[in-house]
Formats: C-alpha cells, sequence, structure tokens
C-alpha cells in the first residue's frame, strides 16, 4: 500500500502487470527447481534497496509519527484507514465464500462510518464484529493458487507471484486511490503508510533482534504468515514432537528425505513432518 | 491481620490451614494443564510490566530478568534446538549440542524480551484447550485482542515431561519461530558446519548485547 502514488507515477499499472507476468514466467522456469525462492539474488538486491529506503525515510518518519502523535489521534487514524479497508475484505470473503465473515465485514463498515464518525472510532470490535485480514492474494490462495517464487517487490517488500498480482488488484480497488483532489489523496496514502510503518516498529525491532540472516528469516516468515492467513489461522501442527524415541524416529524421516533433496524449504518441512506424525 | 493475642490454639489452627493450602498448592503445580500454566504466567508477567515504570521506561535488562524468572522455567530449550537444527542435530556432537542449546536459549530470551517489552494494554484470549487427558503434546491458543486490528494469535506448542509441561514451539500469527529458525540454521550449518552456526549465534547474542548496554 505504502507506495500506492508511487507507482502510479512511476510506471502504469500496464508495464507493473507486464513484469509480473516475466516475473511469473521467471518463476515457472525455474520453480521446477527445489526451492521457494529462485529469484533470491535478484530478491536480495531489491531487499537491500527496500532496507536502504527503509533506514533513510521510512523508519525514521514512522518513529517520528509514534513519539510525537497522542494515542488517540493514532487509534482514529488506523481505525479511520482499517473501516475503508474493511469495504474490500468484506468482499474477499465473500469471493471466498465466507459469507458470514463478508457480512460481518460490511457491517462493521456501516457501524463504524455512522457511530463510528466516519470510522474513527471501531466501534463494530464492541459490537462483537470482529476485525479480518484479507485481501485479493489470500482469495487466490483459497482458490488454490500456490505461492509461486517469493518475490521481494520495490518498497512493498515481501511477496510471491500470486500475492504480487493480488497486490495489483488491491491497488486497483483501493478506495484511496480513487479519493479526489489528488493532492488530497496523497497525503492520505502518506499518512496511512507512515501509520502501518509505526505499527510495524516494535515487529521490525524484534526482527532486527532475531535473525541470524534478516533476509531469509523475514522470507519464510512472510511465507508461514501468508499460508496461515489463507487457512485463516487454522493452526499448522508444530514442527514436529519432541523428546525421546518419537523425537528420533521423525528426525531419521526427515534425514532421508533431505538427502533426495538437499534444499528442501523450511515450511515444506513443517508440513511433511507434521504430517508425517499425522497431525494435520 | 490482628494475630497477635489470639489464643494459641487458633494459631495451631491457622498453621495446619496454611499447611494444608501449601500441600494443595504444590500438588496442582504438578498437575497444572497447559492452559493454565500458559493463562497464570501470561497474566503474571503481564501484571509486573503493568506496574514495572523502569519496564515501561525500557529497561531491557529487567525485561531480561523477568523472562528468565518466570517465563524460562516453562521452556524445553533442548527441544526447541533439536527442532530448529532438524536434521542436522544428530550430526552434533554432545558438546556442540550443549553449547548451540546454551546459545539459542539466550538468543530466544532476548527475542522474547524485546516482544514483551512491545506489550501495551493488549487484552488477552485464552482458549480453553481441547485435548484428551491422556494427551502428551498439545497446542494451546492465546489471542491478543487489539482496538482496529485483527487479533493476532500466540500458539504454544508443548510436551508433558516428568518436569511439568513445557513449550517447545512459539507460532505467532502463524508464524512458528522453530520452523524460521530451521532454515535459518540449516543454510548456516550447510556452508560452514555446526561450528559455524554456534560462531554465528555467539557474535549474534554479542551484538545484541553491545545495542543493548549503548541504551
Amino acid at each position: 500500500m505504502t507506495s500506492a502514488v508511487l507507482i502510479e507515477r512511476i510506471a502504469s499499472a500496464r508495464m507493473i502487470f507486464a513484469a509480473l507476468v516475466l516475473a511469473m514466467l521467471a518463476g515457472c522456469a525455474t520453480q521446477v527447481g527445489d526451492t521457494v525462492d529462485p529469484l533470491e539474488p535478484m530478491n536480495r538486491a531489491v531487499y537491500q534497496f527496500n532496507d536502504g529506503f527503509d533506514r533513510a525515510i521510512a523508519k525514521p518518519v514512522g518513529s517520528a509519527y509514534r513519539d510525537t502523535v497522542p494515542v488517540p489521534i493514532k487509534d482514529r487514524v488506523r481505525n479511520f484507514f482499517g473501516n475503508i479497508g474493511d469495504i474490500f475484505i468484506g468482499a474477499n470473503n465473500l469471493l471466498q465464500g465466507k459469507f458470514a465473515d463478508g457480512a460481518s465485514d460490511w457491517a462493521r463498515v456501516l457501524w463504524n462510518t455512522t457511530f463510528g464518525l466516519l470510522g474513527i472510532h471501531d466501534v463494530a470490535t464492541e459490537f462483537g464484529y470482529e476485525k479480518h485480514n484479507e485481501d485479493f492474494g489470500q482469495t487466490f490462495g483459497r482458490w488454490g493458487a500456490g505461492d509461486g517464487a517469493y518475490l521481494v517487490l520495490p518498497i512493498l517488500g515481501s511477496s510471491t507471484v500470486r500475492d504480487a498480482l493480488g497486490t495489483v488488484l488491491d491497488l486497483k480497488t483501493d478506495p484511496l486511490g480513487h479519493a479526489r483532489p489528488v493532492a488530497d489523496r496523497n497525503v492520505m496514502v502518506v499518512l496511512r503508510a507512515t501509520g502501518q510503518r509505526a505499527d510495524l516498529l516494535d515487529a521490525s525491532r524484534i526482527l532486527e533482534e532475531a535473525a541470524l540472516d534478516k533476509y531469509a528469516f523475514q522470507r519464510d516468515a512472510y511465507l508461514q504468515r501468508r499460508h496461515s492467513l489463507i487457512r485463516d489461522g487454522v493452526p499448522v501442527a508444530p514442527v514436529a514432537p519432541r523428546s525421546g524415541a518419537d523425537l528420533n524416529e521423525s528426525l531419521s524421516a526427515t534425514v532421508s528425505q533431505d538427502e533426495q533433496s538437499p534444499h528442501v524449504p523450511a515450511t515444506d518441512d513443517v508440513v511433511t513432518s507434521a504430517s508425517a506424525v499425522g497431525r494435520l | 491481620m490482628r494475630l497477635v493475642g489470639r489464643p494459641a490454639a487458633s494459631w495451631a489452627r491457622l498453621i495446619v490451614a496454611v499447611g494444608l493450602t501449601l500441600g494443595a498448592l504444590s500438588v496442582q503445580a504438578q498437575e497444572t494443564l497447559p492452559d493454565e500454566l500458559v493463562k497464570s504466567v501470561t497474566l503474571e508477567v503481564v501484571s509486573v510490566i503493568a506496574k514495572d515504570r523502569d519496564i515501561q521506561a525500557g529497561n531491557r535488562q529487567k525485561v531480561v530478568g523477568l523472562v528468565e524468572d518466570k517465563v524460562l522455567p516453562h521452556f524445553n530449550f533442548t527441544s526447541m534446538t533439536a527442532l530448529a537444527m532438524g536434521q542436522n542435530w544428530s550430526k552434533a556432537t554432545p558438546d556442540q549440542k550443549k553449547r548451540l542449546t546454551d546459545e539459542f536459549r539466550i538468543l530466544l530470551v532476548r527475542t522474547y524480551a524485546s516482544a514483551l517489552a512491545a506489550y501495551r494494554d493488549q487484552k488477552f484470549e485464552f482458549r480453553p484447550l481441547r485435548a484428551k487427558p491422556t494427551e502428551t503434546d498439545v497446542v494451546v491458543q492465546v489471542r491478543v485482542l487489539q482496538p482496529g486490528a485483527q487479533p493476532v494469535s500466540i500458539d504454544y506448542g508443548m510436551e508433558k515431561t516428568a518436569a511439568g509441561w513445557k513449550v517447545y514451539d512459539v507460532i505467532v500469527g502463524g508464524v512458528s519461530l522453530v520452523a524460521n529458525y530451521r532454515t535459518d540454521f540449516s543454510s548456516i550449518v550447510r556452508d560452514g558446519g555446526t561450528e559455524s552456526l554456534i560462531n554465528s549465534l555467539r557474535a549474534k547474542n554479542r551484538s545484541i548485547a553491545a545495542t543493548a548496554e549503548k541504551k
């Protein structure tokens, strides 16, 4: 979302689409290989660029926002944009056949836009309508589309071929993108991005501290997170069993698998070792 | 409490009562169910943070101390390290296993402390565990509720050991910590062996400690 404006200025949606098709072809060409990240060298380069942008601009702006704007104002800003987001979160729930969730999302919009004074108060949560997290990438995933190759998009960050296509639709349908005059729209897009970055400050600090290789850690976390979101949080069984014979058994099972393909990605590891013990 | 001056008999009764309660408590401690354990530890830690001005002001050392006191005893770091190592675990020597576990433990404690320091005043929703009493491996689900945003799930993979229920994986918003470290670890081991992983962990821990001191 960060760069709706930027992207519109830099390139037309058509060009992005062409780039995505290219990326997808590249993805298809190499996907046969044994890794979720066949475009790693390119991705790392983009990641480097994004990291530089983040350090120089996004993070300082986000920190300043967090430290200077009072909490009630920040909450209102978050709620306001969250309310706008709920419109297409609801649409995506409907597209995924989750009619109750979709209806709940649109009830949220209704309550929050009226009683919540154009969305600045999230009264719907208090009424029992929980906020959801949906987008077109998740809808495609729900429909059965696989990840495709992992992609790092300029400014927007972690994605996959499937999610990047989803993002194109997210941006096209973004109600904020249609706001006019353009100057006002730009201010709102920047404000929304600033708030989002501010909300991620803690997470990015934790990532910084936890990861041995930030790029790989973020990639794997992103992929795990997306899989979880597509399944609406239905818990994936934890990695594998623990103590004693159980552990040794499952570890030796992993060894024999890995001897066939030494680069089995972690996310698949989880699934295979988990299903190996019949936990899914 | 106006106990002073009461007849000796009351005192005796009181002492017996206290003794009985303590006895009941220690029996309970052994049998604490995993979901109850997660709930009581979470609430205890959160209430400490809510009261502690130093922690709120960003005293990281104090959060680390809190994690070590209250949270650590309920984690099985050997399991976590073994799972994060995957097939490489069986190739490590006992000495390497120990050093790996020690370094990984330091890293995890700091990460956990860092996450706790970010706690504001979110509410928790503890889901009752739906598991048979005979199960020895369960997932305890907690949800963190925050206004204006989707709740974040925190799932604890827990195993029953002789010393009670222990956590062996934490899954935040669908992201398993152990699974995430697995790729990180395996690529380092593939390139430079187990010693190189131990060195990376040690270097990482040192650099975090250095930045923490600077603050």
